[in-house]
C-alpha cells in the first residue's frame, strides 16, 4: 500500500528526514516512535503533503502511484488521512459543514453521489457514538474553543467518517487523560478492516496498549534506526531510547 | 502566504456582458438643459423640475470629497451621458411587454422576471441603466396595499408620498453625490407598506448598467408606516469595460413609529481586471431614519466595484429605535473600499449594532470608517461594535477609522476589533481533509463573515457565499 524509499526531506534549508524506507501493507499498524526532534511529525506531515517541507529524496509509493507528484488535497480524497498533532482552528465553520464538505469532495473524487445534509446527518449519528461525542459539537465551529481532548476525538471522528485507507495518527495521544486515551484508541481499533492500514506516531508506549501494533520502528536523527514488533515497544519504554542510539 | 497562494488563474467575471439593445442614449455633458431633458423625457412635474435643479446649483458650489482611503484619477462629470434608456421600453401594462432581449439578459443574470421569481415569493423591480424594466407580483402586493414600483411611476401615482419624503433623510445639499444624483437620478425603485402591513414577500430590485460611458443615478425610497415591516434585497451587475463607470445612487429609509426596515445588498459591480483597469465607481450614499421604537437594518455584502464608497448609516431619531449594520466588504486584485456607517443617536434608549468584516487580497485597500454619535439628549443609549478584518497574502491592506462622540453620562459604546491572517495552517487543513485551495479559502472566510450572512435572507446568503468564493479567486492557491 505504501513504500517510502530512502526518503529525505528539509524544513527550509534545515535537513530533518534523511533517508527513511518503509513499508506499509494493507491490514497493518505500524507504530513510529522516537525521541523528541528525531522527525516523526515531519515524516507524518510529509506523507500528508505538507507545503512547509521539501522532499530532496528518495520516493513514496502509494497504491501503485507517486504519491509526491498529488497535492495534498488529491492523497486526501485517495483515501490518506493525517490526524493532526495540533488540529487547527476553523472560526464560524462548523464541524458538520466541514465535515461533509470534506466527506463530499473523497466521495466526489470516487465518482459517487454527494449527500445532502440530512443523509449526512444519520450518518453522523452513528459514527459520534464511535468516538462518544455529543452531537452539539457537530453545530459547534470546528475546533474553536475544543478542549485539547475533544480536539484529538475531533479527529477521530473525521477519521471514522472519512475512512480512509491510509490514517497516520500524529501524537494523537498527547495531552489526553486516560479515558479519553481509551475512547479514541477505541475509536482506531474499530475502524481496522483488513483493506486499510494505520500509522501510530507516538512518544510514549502508553497509546500502544490500546492500538497493538504489528511493527514498530524507531526513528533518531531522521532515520530509522530500530524496527521490530510490538515488544520493541515495550523495552523501549524499560530502557528509553539512548540504547537503540548508541547501538545505530 | 507565499507561492501557494497567488497561482491559481481568474475565472473570469460572469456578469460581464452587454446587451445588444437599441437605446435612447442623451449627449455627453451636464448643464441645465440636460436636467430639463431627463425631466422631461420622464414627463416630471414641476416641482420636481425644480428640485433637480436646486440641487444641480447646490452641486456646482461644491466639491468632490476626497477625504476617503481611495486613491482614483479625476472623474469628467461633462464625459459622462446622464441618461440612458431601452428604447422599447414604454409605459407597460404587464411583463409581457418587456423587450425579449431585457428579460434574456436578466435570465442571464440569473434573475427571471417571471414564474422562478414568483415561485421564490420575491418581488423584483429590475433597473436597466436608468430605467426600470417591470416590476412583478404586483397585483399580490397590491392585495396586502403595498405599492412596489419604479420611481417614475410613483411620480405619477403617489406625487404626495414621494413629495412628502423625497430627500427627507438625505437632502439634496447632503454631499457631492448625492446632490448630482438628485439632479440626474433617472429611476429607482419606490415603496410604501402601510400602517400595520407586513409585507407578505421579499421585495427585490435588481440594477443593472449595460450601456457605455453612462453613469448610473437611481433613487430607491422605501416608507414603512406605523408598525409596518418590509425586507428589502438588492443586487447589482455591470457589463466589463475598460473604462471607470460611475454609479452615484441615494438610498432612503423611512421607518415611522414601531416600523421596521430590513435592507440587504449583494454587490457585484465589475470590479475592474486584475491589474485595475475599468470597473465601477460606486459612490452611494444610503440612510434611515428611524422614529420611535423602529428598527432599521443594513446589511450588505460588497465584492464588486473597483471603488466602493457608501456608509449605509441610521439616524436614530425616535426614542427606543435601534439601527444595525452587518457589513462584509472584499477586495482584490486593485480594489479599493471606503465602507462603514454612521449611528447617529438622537432619542433617548436607542441602541445601535456595528458588525463589519473586511477581507482584503490580491493588493486591495479596504477601510472600515464608522462614526457613533450619541447626542446630549439621547440618554440611556448603547451601541456595539465589532470591526474584524481578514487579510490574504502580503500586498493587500486594512485600515479601521472610527470615530466616537458620546456627549451625554447615560449611554455606553463597545468598540472591539481585530484582524488576521488566514493561516496557511488552516489552508493545510482543509486540504488534509480533501478540500482544494479555493474551496479551503472559501470555507475560512465564509466561517469569518457568519455572522453577516446569518443576517441575510437564505437565498441571498448562499448567493453570497458563492459570490465571495468567485471574487478570491486567483488571490489564492
Amino acid at each position: 500500500m505504501l513504500s517510502i524509499s530512502a526518503l529525505h526531506a528539509n524544513a527550509g534549508d534545515k535537513p530533518i528526514l534523511k533517508g527513511i524506507s518503509l513499508t506499509v501493507n494493507p491490514g497493518e499498524v505500524h507504530a513510529i516512535m522516537g525521541p523528541n526532534g528525531s522527525g516523526k511529525s515531519t515524516l507524518a506531515q510529509v506523507i500528508a503533503g505538507h507545503p512547509g517541507y521539501e522532499v530532496t529524496g528518495g520516493s513514496i509509493t502509494y497504491m501503485n502511484q507517486d504519491l509526491l507528484e498529488l497535492d495534498p488535497e488529491e492523497r486526501a480524497q485517495q483515501g490518506v488521512f493525517l490526524a493532526f498533532q495540533y488540529p487547527v482552528e476553523i472560526p464560524g465553520v462548523t464541524n458538520a459543514y466541514f465535515l461533509r464538505s470534506a466527506y463530499n469532495e473523497i466521495r466526489k473524487a470516487k465518482g459517487e453521489e454527494e449527500v445532502d445534509p440530512m443523509e449526512f446527518l444519520d450518518l453522523m449519528e452513528k459514527k459520534l457514538k464511535l468516538v462518544d461525542m455529543d452531537p452539539a459539537m457537530l453545530h459547534r465551529s470546528v475546533n474553536a474553543g475544543f478542549s485539547g481532548g475533544e480536539k484529538k476525538r475531533n479527529e477521530i471522528l473525521q477519521m471514522a467518517v472519512l475512512e480512509p485507507k491510509l490514517a497516520i495518527l500524529d501524537e494523537t495521544d498527547s495531552g489526553l487523560d486516560i479515558d479519553a486515551l481509551r475512547i479514541v484508541a477505541d475509536g482506531v481499533n474499530a475502524l481496522k478492516r483488513p483493506d486499510n492500514a494505520t500509522i501510530v506516531v507516538t512518544h510514549y508506549q502508553r497509546l500502544l496498549n490500546y492500538i497493538v501494533p504489528d511493527f514498530v520502528h524507531v526513528l533518531a536523527g531522521g532515520k530509522i534506526v530500530k524496527s521490530g514488533g510490538k515488544e520493541l515497544a515495550l523495552e523501549l519504554e524499560q530502557r528509553g531510547y539512548e540504547w537503540v542510539m548508541d547501538a545505530a | 502566504m507565499g507561492s501557494s497562494i497567488e497561482t491559481l488563474v481568474n475565472r473570469e467575471y460572469q456578469y460581464g456582458f452587454v446587451t445588444e439593445i437599441e437605446a435612447d442614449t442623451i449627449a455627453p455633458g451636464l448643464n441645465e438643459d440636460v436636467i430639463r431633458l431627463i425631466s422631461s423625457k420622464k414627463n416630471e412635474p414641476e416641482w420636481l423640475l425644480d428640485w433637480r435643479l436646486k440641487a444641480f446649483r447646490r452641486w456646482q458650489t461644491m466639491t468632490e470629497p476626497h477625504w476617503p482611503n481611495v486613491k482614483y484619477n479625476p472623474i469628467n462629470y461633462q464625459a459622462a451621458r446622464y441618461y440612458s434608456a431601452p428604447k422599447s421600453v414604454k409605459p407597460l401594462q404587464s411583463l409581457d411587454e418587456v423587450d425579449p432581449e431585457l428579460l434574456a439578459t436578466y435570465k442571464k443574470l440569473g434573475i427571471s422576471l417571471t414564474e422562478q421569481k414568483l415561485l421564490a415569493g420575491v418581488a423584483v423591480d429590475a433597473i436597466f441603466d436608468s430605467v426600470s424594466v417591470g416590476t412583478t407580483m404586483k397585483d399580490e402586493l397590491a392585495k396586502h396595499g403595498v405599492v412596489f414600483c419604479s420611481f417614475t411611476e410613483a411620480v405619477h401615482n403617489y406625487p404626495e408620498l414621494i413629495q412628502k419624503y423625497l430627500g427627507s433623510v438625505v437632502p439634496y445639499s447632503d454631499n457631492f453625490f448625492a446632490a448630482l444624483n438628485s439632479a440626474v437620478f433617472s429611476d429607482g425603485s419606490f415603496c410604501y407598506v402601510p400602517k400595520g402591513v407586513r409585507c407578505p414577500i421579499e421585495l427585490s430590485t435588481y440594477f443593472r448598467i449595460n450601456a457605455a460611458e453612462t453613469g448610473q443615478f437611481e433613487r430607491t425610497l422605501i416608507v414603512a408606516d406605523e408598525g409596518a415591516y418590509v425586507s428589502y434585497l438588492e443586487g447589482c451587475t455591470a457589463p466589463k469595460r475598460s473604462t471607470n463607470q460611475l454609479h452615484a445612487a441615494v438610498v432612503e429609509l423611512v421607518a415611522l413609529d414601531n416600523a421596521q426596515i430590513k435592507y440587504s445588498t449583494v454587490q457585484n459591480w465589475y470590479a475592474g481586471d486584475k491589474d485595475g483597469v475599468g470597473g465601477i465607481y460606486n459612490f452611494v450614499t444610503k440612510r434611515g431614519k428611524a422614529h420611535t421604537n423602529s428598527k432599521i437594518s443594513w446589511t450588505q455584502v460588497e465584492t464588486g466595484s473597483a471603488i466602493t464608497w457608501k456608509y449605509p448609516s441610521v439616524i436614530l431619531q425616535g426614542d427606543n429605535s435601534t439601527g444595525e449594520f452587518y457589513s462584509v466588504a472584499l477586495v482584490n486584485n486593485k480594489q479599493q473600499a471606503d465602507t462603514g456607517t454612521k449611528m447617529i443617536h438622537i432619542g433617548k434608549n436607542t441602541k445601535s449594532t456595528i458588525i463589519s468584516k473586511g477581507i482584503s487580497a490580491g493588493e486591495g485597500q479596504n477601510s472600515y470608517r464608522g462614526r457613533v454619535q450619541m447626542l446630549p439628549k439621547a440618554t440611556g443609549s448603547r451601541n456595539y461594535t465589532q470591526c474584524d478584518s481578514m487579510l490574504i497574502g502580503n500586498k493587500c491592506g486594512a485600515h479601521t477609522f472610527p470615530y466616537i462622540e458620546i456627549a451625554n453620562d447615560s449611554s455606553t459604546t463597545e468598540h472591539e476589533a481585530s484582524t488576521s491572517k488566514i493561516g496557511e495552517d488552516q489552508i493545510f487543513y482543509c486540504k488534509a481533509r480533501g478540500l482544494n485551495a479555493e474551496h479551503a479559502i472559501s470555507l475560512i472566510v465564509s466561517g469569518f463573515c457568519r455572522e453577516v450572512f446569518k443576517e441575510l435572507p437564505m437565498e441571498f446568503a448562499l448567493e453570497a457565499q458563492q459570490l465571495l468564493g468567485i471574487s478570491l479567486e486567483g488571490s489564492v492557491g
